[in-house]
């Protein structure tokens, strides 16, 4: 628990996906992570988690992506970043180097401090002290890796229950691949297709006006997909939510100013 | 030589030869110890609830239960059961204790003492235990227990007697190996409830291959 | 079988066009999944007998020749024959030998992959033997002259109307679409075959070291009949199959009805040990157990050592979203699924069935229901690195990768490739705030719009001090 005498020192893991399309995300990290007392940095040598190259089976790449990543964040206490799947990453680092390699055990040293961001502010910061409104009803979309590899279901559903007006709807398998699966949605793209489909299928029968998730790949994936349909449920990072930073439209939603003409209307 | 090449395969991927002594040790104390593992609490039950469990767990299993104070009751409880299927003919197994009973009770249903065949409508066994876990029946294969009793028949009904009812399956093998000084009888059973498949679209149908009914005569004793 | 695997891509395509396939796997989801979770509800020790059962696999995998040597022994000792078999060919010539040697005409069969997988019913086919798959499924498949889809419901990529035309085009009986009689039908069918059999084929799902047992679990009870009423029975298994002692194999039991149907214990789980007592009235004159090795022994060691724990009872296939879409038959050989995924490189070759481990998005969904915790994304990724090593990627994959990697280990160009990409397709995207059709991405936009990027991308605004 952060106090007047220690304000934990993060250095912000961005992810690629965020820092080119939805720097928000990226922002309202930022924003949660000092409202929990914590001291934020952006690390200038990071960019991807390596997770491409990892699951295409390239293991020199990842590791040399590994290594870079590592030194980045040498000397933080904390590593937080907007996503289960790359942070889940940054745990897969340790598997990469051999026993006794130096390497290993720097690996190991960051998967400790490394963490998605809703479980780093509920599981270590024990942090809950949300000041943002949202008028409308929302359904969580679990995404895969921060679900399995990291235990996130709780902590975001925690924190999102402090937003005034939020409702919650769950949908059915929330807990379901939305088929997006990084290089598998190109590789097999009518099977993530259909994944998604289905996912498209919960989320508008859960009554939902606005689908919510830890992942902007997933996010991406599924807001693509509703978009495409004519569906009007918009997609939004848990984060900016959580942190209410909602100007910016919703993920692929029209511009700004058109979009703010078109609420009007 | 099929079984030197895999079994050298499985060493070089062990990191060793043929095991020696020591590299022997782990396994052969599991075999001579033959520990439990966990044991579910649901089966750790003292006695009457354990025969309480069975009940429970056999008729979720669609199993049908009949009561009886003794054993001497069977023929009467089976003559009602058969009669009320309009089934006319018996088999049983050739158990001492089922061989020991006064049939008469059966009237006009014929009692035939032999295997299964083909075309037999109710066949009587006797079993070994009744495992509470899960409603399971334990039957064994011996001169006096055909198989072929246990699987063709339309209709098959099993005496248990209560007092041979354990909590978890373990007990049912700790209790088979005194019963035959560690001989494992040729087939041992377990049966929980009649044949079934959901084969065709996942949709559970009764009596497939085997008995469409499984009765358990329960003899209080 | 005939592999069909290096088509994985195609025969999902088909797949998924396929309306009654989508109706059939639709019963499938709705089914063990949700039975699955109900007997896992009801069993609060049920993690802790899963951890139990990864590292009793695990003890055994490390004593594996003990194991197989006390089997074999305590096998003969009870009057059965153990015969290894190194591979498919080894393992079909074993069981012809046995057949020819009791002048065996027709063999009834219970279910058994490690048979599909060796391909036995052909073999034996082409040798002037009728083998009959007596499992319903089974027997269901063998009249269409089809291949199960799914190691436990083997016909769960057909409906009912497959099902009576094809009993109506053998049995010469009216047409029903009431799935009692089609049974009944089969039921009455089968009772024939069972008594003429000469051999009767079961697989095992475990054999017993301390007893030389090989135990069957069966909710039909066609295992059964066909093992006691023939002269011969052969078991067809395979090496990893091993467990030291009932007790051991106890802990399997708990573990496979739940994970597999659900249920709290399938109906019959039999013992077979040796031939008929003396004194029996019946049951198998002769008793083979053929073990099958076919590229096993050489996972023993490795990374897919994991592997061998699998207890085959299809929880990963059962909760798989690829397998959901496209079902068992797109994998193009004999196990699907995730566990196939990690399996079939390793029987038919990385160079086959490379599509394989590759059709998975790591959602980690068939791990976490695994009852043998098999780290099955691990080993696919494994697969992925094997392929990737031998260079036996598409080449779009590789130099996709290695161009991106090139820039990914470089911040400063990194920084460079995103900035301009943002810039391009905000362009694209207009007011819009999404892409219908973007160069390069046909495999995205197909399917679904690419939502815009805002613009300027996070480092460059951070840098330029916006908080």
């Amino acid at each position: 628990m952060p106090n007047a005498e220690h304000q934990p020192l993060v250095g912000l893991f961005v992810t690629c996906l965020a820092d080119m399309f939805r720097p928000t995300v990226a922002f309202a990290t930022v924003r949660l992570l000092e409202q929990a007392g914590c001291i934020v940095e952006v690390p200038e040598k990071q960019t991807c988690c390596g997770q491409p190259a990892f699951n295409s089976g390239d293991r020199k790449t990842t590791q040399d992506i590994a290594k870079m990543t590592i030194e980045a964040f040498d000397g933080y206490e904390y590593v937080v970043g907007p996503s289960g799947s790359c942070i889940g990453m940054l745990h897969y680092y340790a598997d990469l180097f051999d026993e006794g390699d130096p390497w290993k055990a720097r690996a190991e040293d960051l998967k400790a401090r490394a963490f998605e961001i809703t479980s780093f502010l509920v599981d270590k910061l024990d942090f809950d002290k949300i000041s943002a409104q949202y008028d409308g009803t929302i359904t969580y979309h679990d995404s895969c890796s921060g679900l399995r590899q990291l235990g996130v279901k709780q902590q975001p559903r925690k924190l999102l229950s402090k937003v005034d007006n939020l409702e919650l709807e769950e949908m059915e398998e929330a807990e379901t691949c939305c088929g997006f699966g990084g290089t598998f949605c190109v590789k097999y793209p009518d099977i993530s297709n259909r994944m998604v489909s289905n996912k498209s299928e919960f989320i508008s029968a859960s009554g939902a006006d606005t689908l919510v998730g830890g992942d902007l790949g997933c996010l991406l994936n599924m807001a693509g997909k509703l978009k495409r349909e004519g569906k009007s449920v918009e997609a939004r990072h848990v984060v900016e939510i959580l942190a209410g930073m909602l100007d910016q439209p919703a993920i692929g939603e029209a511009d700004a100013d058109k979009y703010a003409l078109a609420k009007q209307v | 030589m099929s079984k030197a090449e895999i079994l050298g395969n499985i060493r070089r991927g062990l990191g060793r030869g043929e095991p020696n002594a020591t590299q022997r040790a782990a396994a052969e104390s599991r075999l001579a110890a033959k520990d439990n593992n966990l044991i579910p609490k649901r089966a750790l039950l003292p006695q009457a609830e354990q025969v309480q469990l069975f009940k429970d767990m056999a008729i979720e299993a669609a199993a049908e239960i009949i009561e009886l104070a003794s054993i001497a009751e069977v023929p009467m409880a089976a003559s009602e059961w058969l009669h009320k299927a309009n089934i006319q003919e018996l088999i049983t197994a050739s158990s001492p204790e089922l061989k020991a009973l006064d049939w008469s009770a059966l009237g006009d249903i014929q009692l035939s003492e032999r295997v299964g065949q083909v075309g037999d409508m109710a066949s009587i066994t006797s079993s070994f235990a009744g495992i509470a876990e899960t409603g399971t029946l334990m039957l064994h294969s011996s001169s006096d227990s055909p198989t072929t009793l246990n699987f063709l028949p339309d209709v098959h009904m099993v005496v248990l007697h209560a007092s041979t009812i354990v909590g978890p399956y373990e007990d049912a093998w700790k209790q088979l190996r005194t019963a035959h000084n560690g001989v494992m009888p040729r087939t041992v059973n377990m049966i929980t409830g009649p044949s079934r498949s959901a084969d065709i679209e996942q949709k559970l149908q009764m009596g497939a291959h085997g008995p469409r009914t499984l009765v358990i005569l329960l003899i209080n004793d | 079988m005939q592999i069909k695997s290096p088509e994985f891509k195609e025969n999902a395509r088909i797949a998924l066009q396929d309306v009654g396939l989508q109706k059939a796997l639709g019963n499938l989801k709705a089914g063990f999944p949700v039975k699955r979770a109900a007997a896992v509800e009801r069993m609060p020790e049920f993690e802790d007998l899963r951890d139990q059962a990864r590292d009793l696999k695990n003890h055994i995998l490390e004593n594996l020749d003990i194991y197989l040597e006390q089997f074999e022994s305590k096998v003969v000792e009870n009057g059965g024959h153990v015969h290894w078999a190194r591979t498919s060919e080894d393992a079909c010539k074993t069981i012809l030998d046995i057949c020819q040697q009791v002048g065996a005409k027709t063999v009834t069969k219970g279910k058994s992959m490690v048979s599909e997988e060796v391909n036995l019913n052909e073999y034996l086919e082409k040798n002037g033997i009728e083998p009959v798959e007596t499992d319903l499924g089974e027997y269901i498949l063998q009249l269409r002259e089809d291949h199960p889809s799914h190691i436990i419901a083997p016909a769960i990529h057909l409906n009912l109307e497959d099902v009576s035309e094809a009993f109506h085009k053998h049995h010469h009986r009216p047409k029903s679409d009431d799935p009692a009689v089609l049974m009944q039908e089969a039921r009455e069918m089968l009772r024939k075959k069972f008594v003429a059999a000469d051999v009767g084929i079961t697989g095992a799902n475990f054999c017993v070291a301390e007893t030389g047992s090989t135990i069957i679990v069966t909710n039909e009870g066609n295992g059964d009949l066909t093992q006691t009423l023939p002269k011969t029975h052969i078991v067809i298994t395979s090496i990893e199959k091993v467990v030291p002692t009932l007790e051991d194999m106890t802990l399997f039991q708990r573990l496979l009805a739940r994970s597999a149907t659900g249920q709290e214990f399938t109906v019959y789980n039999t013992l077979s040990t040796g031939p008929r007592r003396e004194g029996d009235q019946d049951g198998p004159e002769n008793f083979h157990v053929v073990l099958v090795d076919n590229g096993r022994s050489e996972m023993v060691g490795t990374e897919l050592q994991d592997m061998l724990r699998c207890i085959r009872c299809s929880a990963c296939m059962n909760h798989c979203p690829v397998y959901g879409a496209v079902g068992g038959h797109s994998y193009g050989w004999v196990y699907p699924g995730p566990m196939g995924s990690v399996l079939t490189p390793q029987m038919i070759g990385i160079e086959n069935a490379g599509l394989l481990p590759n059709a998975s998005t790591f959602c980690g969904k068939c791990e976490s229901v695994c009852p043998v915790r098999i780290p099955l994304p691990k080993l696919m990724r494994h697969w992925r690195e094997n392929e990737f090593e031998k260079h036996l990627s598409p080449k779009a994959v590789r130099y996709g990768i290695s161009g991106w990697g090139f820039f990914a280990k470089r911040p400063a160009l990194y920084r460079w490739v995103s900035r301009s990409s943002a810039w391009f397709m905000k362009k694209m995207a207009g007011k819009k705030g999404r892409i219908n059709k973007l160069p390069l991405a046909g495999g995205w936009t197909d399917w679904r719009d690419m939502p815009a990027p805002e613009g300027q991308t996070f480092m460059d605004q951070w840098k330029q001090g916006k908080r």
